[in-house]
């Protein structure tokens, strides 16, 4: 066995020597100072001695036991951990990036990224918060298409992580998440180990990751990391947990095992596409269609996923409506946004989740959701292809209501579409291509029609302070548009206003949401997907909700640590904006105080500096900007920064949608 | 034009406005009107300059008179919450209304160079 074993004693004496030798050490520094010094620290300790009793001085028989050095030194090192191979298996994931905060119970993985690994594929990203690093990995994937791996302690570390997974998970992202754990009691060094070692670590997130496992040699380590990878890649994609037991991190690779030890060949499944019968039905269903309409929800895979749709909603001339969960759709073509749920007669809609909500609206008579209304057009029939149907879990709700429709595909939408397209062309008559041609034409002139009337509602409150979120997109727009560039944000809390003035095409322009709406996730999802755009030198622009911002802050510090350059525009609206909304929805039910509905939902008195903020994390800023006028010019330096590299912020002061 | 005509065109432009016919339109207090805009939350949903939003409409420059703002806010459709005279009296939505009077129509985009460039696309 290759670990130097001097001399057996054990390890918990080696610490306290350890301890007391320190001790010992400062002892020395005060018995023995300059003689100034001496007297004033006498005389400082007598003042002092009037107040408090005086500490026994320690006697001969525990000077001597603190003092002398101990017969036996218990030396424990090694050539080969057995974190050393758990990188091994990292490494053959092809990871780019590990994020964590850091944390005991992985030290023995953190040790050897960095140095037998030689931080390189993955190199370590330093967070201030496990909810910042899962959101980094969540942000990334949107972008890279691939996970970044997260280390976290399986206790404290995955709690302050829950809520992040939980909005990967609905938002079917893979986050590969690796915890640290001491599972055997007796290799606990410490109070504080026990409080952050568990049973089970997984299961605290068991309800919204995918797969986990706890391997107990680092053959099984090897195994469930591979399978948990392909596990998260499969459509539905989803976060997945390994548990790297300390021991197994810390303890040299056994000998015998050395020449044993196997890393298994990674091949990802090929995701599942739509039985063939179903898809030629739904064919017949949307070719003759007198307006068929199609919904994207996260569609879009990859890049070839865009096309995909593009040549989908070509063929038949439908209208696209994009849930802006992913790039699915640019939205500059003809026939974006150029029909409604309504005047739909089939609806076909894609990897849509809660689709009983895009088809139904609530009545005002009961809020809470009792009663409403179906919204589609009476006969007209709904097909899904949604490889949610494939899979699920009960406890968290975000598989939303049941929804009634007329032919359910169990598959992932992206890999159907093709066999779609085609069965779709071989229906499509050339008297009833001419059909199609003409039903195009109306909807290019109605997605026209969309565009104008949204570029004259944008001149409301154009010169307003505080600044519109209309204004504040168009200024962007402005100075974006010849860049190469990417909003690494979301639309939802601006009105939409980047959606409905600025080209988006490109599978990066756009990340999508939060997944499950979870507040926090825009500061490090941003940070994650800049990061991944850096390599291909692309602007990224995040328009940062404030209330967001400040769950975990210490993300702009790892952005400026590790040099990540994106523009950070602060939606500063100073509120929780849809709570004060929703209390005052409430206050107005109950016939009172709609005036109090500030109390606890805004985010004034003082108000937060967020540029000042923003340099105190080290990261170039302006603001706050209050006139609509500044605003283009801070823009334009800011970009200036940049491109240079670095991230920068300005702050500004906006309506509050 | 015949006098039953135009009673009739007279009609149809009172419902089509929501303007009672034989009523008044109370005066209103423009400057207290803002400050319940304010105070009240109305800027929560329709923005500090009326201007509207994903969470609702544009309520700067309508079509609507005080009557009608009033009917609205008591019975409204949509995502709206339905405010009682215990919450807000019919004088303060004139006074409200008022203030809406003063806010200014948005420039028409092709003013804009900044939207001028989005419209010509």
């Amino acid at each position: 066995m290759a670990r130097s074993k001097k001399i057996s004693v054990d390890r918990r004496g080696f610490l306290k020597g350890a301890a007391a030798g320190a001790a010992a050490g400062a002892a020395a520094l005060v018995v023995k100072p300059e003689a100034a010094q001496a007297q004033e620290a006498i005389k400082a300790q007598e003042a002092a001695e009037v107040h408090r009793p005086a500490t026994p001085l320690p006697g001969a028989k525990q000077t001597a036991a603190e003092t002398t050095p101990p017969p036996h030194i218990d030396v424990w090192t090694t050539d080969r951990p057995g974190s050393d191979f758990m990188v091994d298996v990292i490494k053959t994931l092809g990871f780019e990036y590990v994020a964590a905060n850091p944390g005991s119970a992985f030290r023995g993985i953190h040790e050897s990224l960095i140095n037998y690994g030689g931080n390189k594929m993955p190199e370590l990203l330093t967070c201030c918060h496990e909810e910042s690093s899962i959101g980094m990995a969540h942000g990334y994937f949107k972008i890279e298409g691939k996970p970044m791996m997260v280390m976290a302690h399986g206790t404290v570390g995955l709690q302050h992580a829950s809520m992040a997974i939980y909005n990967a998970y609905a938002d079917r992202v893979p986050v590969y998440l690796l915890l640290g754990n001491i599972l055997d009691g007796a290799w606990r060094r410490s109070d504080v180990e026990w409080a952050h070692s568990v049973q089970d670590a997984a299961s605290m997130v068991r309800d919204y990751t995918k797969w986990d496992d706890s391997p107990v040699s680092l053959g099984g380590f090897a195994e469930s990391a591979v399978r948990a990878y392909k596990i998260a890649m499969t459509p539905p994609m989803e976060p997945i947990v390994i548990v790297a037991d300390a021991v197994l991190q810390e303890e040299p690779i056994p000998d015998a095992e050395r020449g044993r030890l196997q890393i298994p060949k990674l091949t990802l499944a090929s995701p599942p596409a739509g039985e063939y019968g179903a898809v030629k039905e739904a064919a017949k269903m949307l070719v003759n269609a007198d307006n068929p309409v199609i919904m994207a929800g996260r569609v879009a895979r990859t890049p070839e996923g865009i096309q995909l749709l593009i040549e989908l909603a070509e063929t038949l001339q439908a209208a696209v409506i994009d849930r802006r969960f992913r790039m699915n759709f640019p939205t500059a073509h003809p026939l974006y946004g150029a029909s409604t749920v309504g005047a739909a007669d089939v609806l076909l809609a894609l990897e849509v989740p809660d689709l009983w909500s895009m088809t139904h609206t609530q009545t005002p008579v009961n809020r809470m959701g009792m009663e409403s209304r179906r919204i589609t057009k009476s006969g007209g029939q709904v097909i899904t292809i949604f490889a949610g149907d494939l899979y699920g879990k009960s406890n968290y709700q975000d598989f939303g209501r049941y929804d009634e429709v007329d032919l359910a595909i169990a598959a992932d939408a992206q890999a159907t579409l093709p066999i779609l397209i085609e069965e779709c062309r071989k229906l499509i008559t050339p008297e009833r291509k001419a059909v199609l041609q003409q039903r195009g034409a109306k909807l290019a002139e109605q997605s026209k029609r969309n565009r104008q009337r949204d570029v004259e509602q944008a001149a409301w409150a154009w010169d307003a302070s505080p600044v519109s979120t209309a204004r504040m997109a168009a200024e962007l727009w402005n100075q974006i548009k010849t860049e190469d560039w990417s909003l690494v944000s979301d639309l939802t809390f601006v009105s939409n206003w980047p959606g409905r003035l600025w080209d988006f095409d490109k599978p990066y322009h756009f990340i999508g949401g939060h997944g499950a709406y979870g507040v926090g996730y825009g500061a490090p999802a941003a940070v994650g997907a800049a990061l991944a755009n850096r390599k291909h030198g692309r602007l990224s622009v995040n328009i940062q909700c404030d209330g967001d911002l400040n769950y975990a802050p210490g993300v702009l510090w790892t952005a400026a640590h590790h040099r990540i350059p994106m523009l950070n525009i602060m939606h500063n609206n100073r509120a929780y904006h849809q709570e004060l909304m929703y209390v005052e929805d409430m206050a107005a039910r109950a016939r009172r105080g709609v005036e109090r509905a500030s109390i606890g939902t805004t985010i004034t008195d003082p108000n937060i500096d967020y540029a000042l903020m923003a340099k105190a994390y080290g990261m170039f800023s302006e603001g706050p900007i209050e006139n609509p006028n500044d605003l283009g010019p801070a823009i334009k330096r800011a970009i200036e920064v940049v491109k240079r590299g670095e991230p920068a912020m300005i702050d500004v002061v906006t309506q509050p949608r | 034009m015949k006098p039953l005509r135009l009673l009739v065109l007279a009609v149809v432009a009172i419902l089509a406005l929501g303007i009672p016919a034989f009523s008044q339109t109370p005066a209103g207090d423009a400057a207290n009107g803002k400050k319940l805009f304010l105070r009240d939350g109305c800027y929560e949903c329709h923005g500090y300059a009326g201007q509207g939003g994903a969470a609702g409409a544009r309520i700067a420059a309508i079509g609507l008179n005080a009557q009608g703002l009033i009917r609205y806010v008591r019975a409204p459709g949509g995502q709206m919450p339905a405010y009682t005279d215990k919450v807000i009296s019919d004088q303060e939505l004139t006074d409200v209304w008022a203030y809406l009077q003063t806010l200014p129509k948005a420039k028409p985009a092709k003013d804009i160079p900044l939207l001028n460039a989005l419209q010509s696309k």
